[in-house]
């Protein structure tokens, strides 16, 4: 929150602690992000928004209680709806409801659905099935050097965008001579423009100089030369971005030896596997870097690497790091951006400070993300109800704090203190920011 | 007796048995195919290290260029073809492909006619040429003939293309026996499958199957598979937890790439190729550099070390130690090196200094 923002707020403050009811405020105060193409995101009743959850397998369900910890702590107005998948049922159904559910609000957070690859091709993918089904073409990973984590490389900073609804992984296979398999892979003009046109928009907002699209149209002339081809067209309406090609196994060798040279990368689907988890390793492994599938109309986020693992589950010794950023994700996309940035910069810090992450142990690096937030280099929301000046939930919050810098001793600190309000809440609740 | 002789040798060379021809006086010869651009100066260098090796290889020179056969196909000269069919161990420099020539890149050519399906490629770290990953010692077994490479692509509507990726049992069973081999040849503990087949469920099913039954016959090598994008992750963390890889064409490609990058690049990354009828052909992957070519600044080292990579093939397990033992201590010792891997010296010099130094463990 700017300062100028947050002085003009301050004047909003008197009329709320008088006794008045508080609907002239919810219309007054909209601190929100300001584009005028901005649409709220649906299921978003009274002030708070509805994400389907998909706890999925292996890790995943453990990786989902934290998220729900670590939002309910912060008091995200957000509530999940979960709906479970069971990898090992042949029946569609359950994805089916998943799929639903998640055309009903529009977001959700998922973890992997382990696919048994020992089961016969009519059983697909569940996470495939999903991916196609609500048409989320462009899967994008962020992959970042993180400040506080040891690795071959520095200075990483790579957007890799992959087309995530063809290519290789269109499951056309058939079998027409015994011993003989032919597996399709499909390129469309349309969904490479598409992709192409996300990647240069992307690169846009992002003030990204170079995007560089990889393929092997040296072998596959007519798929990938169409995929190029595609990129190419799309490149000339974007001149300020530098656009440029290489090819994937020089890519690979490129990554491991200088992966600094890279900016956004663009591709289709089987290249953007291998790229993307070499980028993840890049810069710190799978429990670093959080993932995002975007559609049309629906957007679902998950661990950038998409594992399940199942040699680790239950063990208490998952990194929750690309599951919580990814629920950063997950807020800005629901324009929550105040929340974001403060779960962002606490697992930033934890990761940083090197006391916690020795633990190895995740329910005290999720409590070092909650210890960070309230420490006092942050801020953090109360909510209010308005009948009485603190609610029951505020109350244990304020005990948490133990922060002896501050005065607890009555309610008056709250009108000198406040600074900043946020209008999410329902009319009688109110969420008061405090910075410390 | 000399009659006995006289009667051996006449009766050789009447026979044509390739064998008696290339074993004669315990010297094998080898077809050697320099190539383009820097190609000629790299292999005289490897010819002299062998000379001052006292390896027991004569060097069949031939050329390689795509011409033009009877029924319009293209073809490598059958000189060529002829002297490896008869030598069945080549050697081979980098070869340009003109972009457009008319006629498929030459490396396609030498696979279709020798029916090259398996592409070897040791990876391991020189010490002395630095690089953040270190102790990488794997073996990379791709498939070379059939998966996405196949070159079968229609353009079904316009504006949708579709690629064909062939998987056969009889590929797939051919080169998981060949990597088990390969592992139990060269006391390599484990063999790890490479595949996606949560996605592509039959083709990658079939390739994996068929390792499993390879597996099966080889017990003594412990065999794991693994997704190729945990395997692409895990690589660039951690590449000593991987032994030999064996996968289907494009994933051994991109691969194969990914480690050469671990250990340096392809500059000095050794290639071999194992074809049907004993036929292998051992090469260097870089490219043909042509502006450095003919100025005496190449790096030999790729076609050394892949030429080392012949004589442990071929058996001559002494010579090849010896060899890579000179060329790895001239690189560690860091004084005579050429520039892309850090040094000043022109290619004889880096050449003389592994010779030199061969005649000094003598």
């Amino acid at each position: 929150m700017t300062t100028r923002s947050v002085r003009a707020l301050s004047g909003a403050l008197k009329p709320l602690f008088s006794p008045r009811s508080p609907q002239g405020y919810v219309v007054a105060v909209c601190h929100q992000t300001h584009k005028s193409t901005y649409t709220a995101p649906p299921a978003r009743y009274g002030g708070r928004h509805t994400v389907t959850l998909i706890p999925g397998d292996g890790i995943g369900p453990e990786l989902a209680k934290h998220v729900c910890e670590l939002f309910r702590f912060c008091c995200v107005p957000v509530d999940f709806e979960v709906v479970n998948v069971d990898s090992t049922e042949t029946s569609e159904d359950d994805i089916n409801n998943a799929i639903m559910a998640i055309r009903r609000n529009g977001v959700a957070l998922k973890g992997n659905i382990e696919t048994n690859h020992n089961l016969p091709p009519s059983y697909k993918s569940r996470n495939s099935l999903l991916r196609t089904t609500l048409d989320l073409y462009a899967s994008v990973m962020h992959c970042q050097s993180l400040p506080g984590v040891r690795t071959q490389h520095r200075n990483i900073d790579i957007i890799t965008i992959r087309e995530n609804t063809e290519g290789e992984y269109s499951s056309l296979e058939h079998e027409n001579v015994p011993g003989v398999v032919e597996s399709l892979k499909i390129i469309t003009r349309t969904k490479s423009l598409r992709i192409a046109d996300y990647a240069f928009r992307t690169a846009r907002e992002k003030g990204r100089r170079r995007v560089t699209a990889v393929h092997k149209a040296n072998i596959m002339k007519l798929g990938d030369g169409l995929f190029l081809e595609c990129c190419k067209e799309v490149a000339s309406g974007y001149p300020e971005i530098t656009f440029d090609s290489m090819i994937v196994d020089n890519t690979t060798m490129q990554l491991v030896s200088r992966p600094q040279q890279f900016d956004v990368m663009v591709m289709p689907n089987l290249y953007g596997n291998v790229v993307s988890n070499v980028c993840a390793g890049l810069v710190g492994g799978p429990g670093l870097v959080p993932g995002a599938n975007y559609g049309e109309n629906y957007a679902v986020f998950e661990t950038g690497t998409r594992n399940t693992g199942k040699s680790i589950a239950n063990r208490n010794t998952a990194n929750p790091t690309a599951m919580l950023l990814a629920s950063c994700l997950l807020l800005d996309h629901l324009k929550l951006h105040g929340y974001a940035s403060m779960i962002r910069k606490a697992i930033l810090s934890t990761i940083t400070d090197s006391r916690v992450r020795s633990h190895r142990c995740y329910m005290q690096y999720v409590g070092g993300i909650q210890l960070l937030l309230l420490r006092p280099a942050l801020y953090f929301d109360i909510t209010l109800n308005m009948s009485s000046p603190l609610c029951s939930s505020c109350t244990l919050l304020i005990w948490e704090v133990r922060a002896p810098h501050l005065k607890w001793s009555s309610p008056s600190w709250m009108q000198s203190r406040a600074l900043d309000l946020a209008h999410r809440g329902t009319r009688n609740q109110m969420t008061v920011r405090l910075y410390l | 007796t000399a009659n006995a002789q006289l009667s051996r040798v006449v009766g050789a060379a009447k026979n044509e048995t390739p064998q008696s021809r290339t074993f004669i006086r315990g010297i094998q010869t080898v077809t050697l195919i320099p190539g383009d651009g820097i190609g000629p100066e790299i292999s005289n260098a490897v010819m002299k290290i062998f000379e001052a090796a006292k390896a027991p290889i004569r060097w069949e020179e031939r050329n390689v260029t795509a011409i033009r056969g009877p029924g319009g196909k293209w073809m490598i000269p059958p000189d060529a073809k002829e002297s490896m069919d008869k030598n069945k161990i080549g050697l081979k420099g980098p070869l340009k492909t003109p972009i457009a020539a008319g006629h498929p890149s030459m490396n396609l050519l030498l696979r279709k006619t020798f029916d090259l399906y398996a592409n070897v490629r040791p990876c391991v770290s020189i010490e002395g040429y630095q690089t953040p990953y270190t102790d990488v010692n794997l073996v990379t077994i791709r498939e070379n003939t059939e998966g996405e490479y196949s070159g079968i692509e229609h353009v079904i509507v316009d504006g949708v293309v579709q690629s064909i990726k062939l998987i056969t049992e009889q590929a797939s069973k051919r080169i998981a026996e060949y990597a088990f081999e390969y592992a139990r040849n060269n006391q390599r503990a484990s063999v790890t499958a490479v595949h996606k087949a949560n996605i592509m469920r039959m083709s990658d099913g079939l390739f994996l199957r068929k390792c499993r039954e390879a597996a099966e016959k080889y017990k003594d090598v412990k065999f794991t598979e693994m997704y190729l994008d945990t395997v692409c992750l895990n690589m660039v963390q951690d590449p000593t937890q991987f032994d030999v890889l064996v996968m289907p064409n494009l994933y051994g490609d991109i691969l194969s790439d990914l480690c050469a990058g671990l250990i340096g690049g392809l500059g000095v990354t050794p290639s071999g190729n194992i074809g049907a009828n004993g036929v292998a052909i051992f090469e260097s992957v870089h490219g043909t550099a042509p502006d450095i070519a003919g100025k005496d600044l190449a790096n030999p080292t790729a076609l050394l070390l892949s030429a080392v990579m012949m004589l442990r093939h071929m058996g001559l397990h002494g010579h090849a130690k010896k060899i890579e033992t000179a060329c790895f201590d001239t690189i560690r010792d860091r004084k005579v090196l050429t520039k892309d891997l850090g040094g000043n010296s022109k290619c004889s010099e880096f050449t003389e200094a592994i010779c030199q130094r061969m005649k000094d463990m003598d």
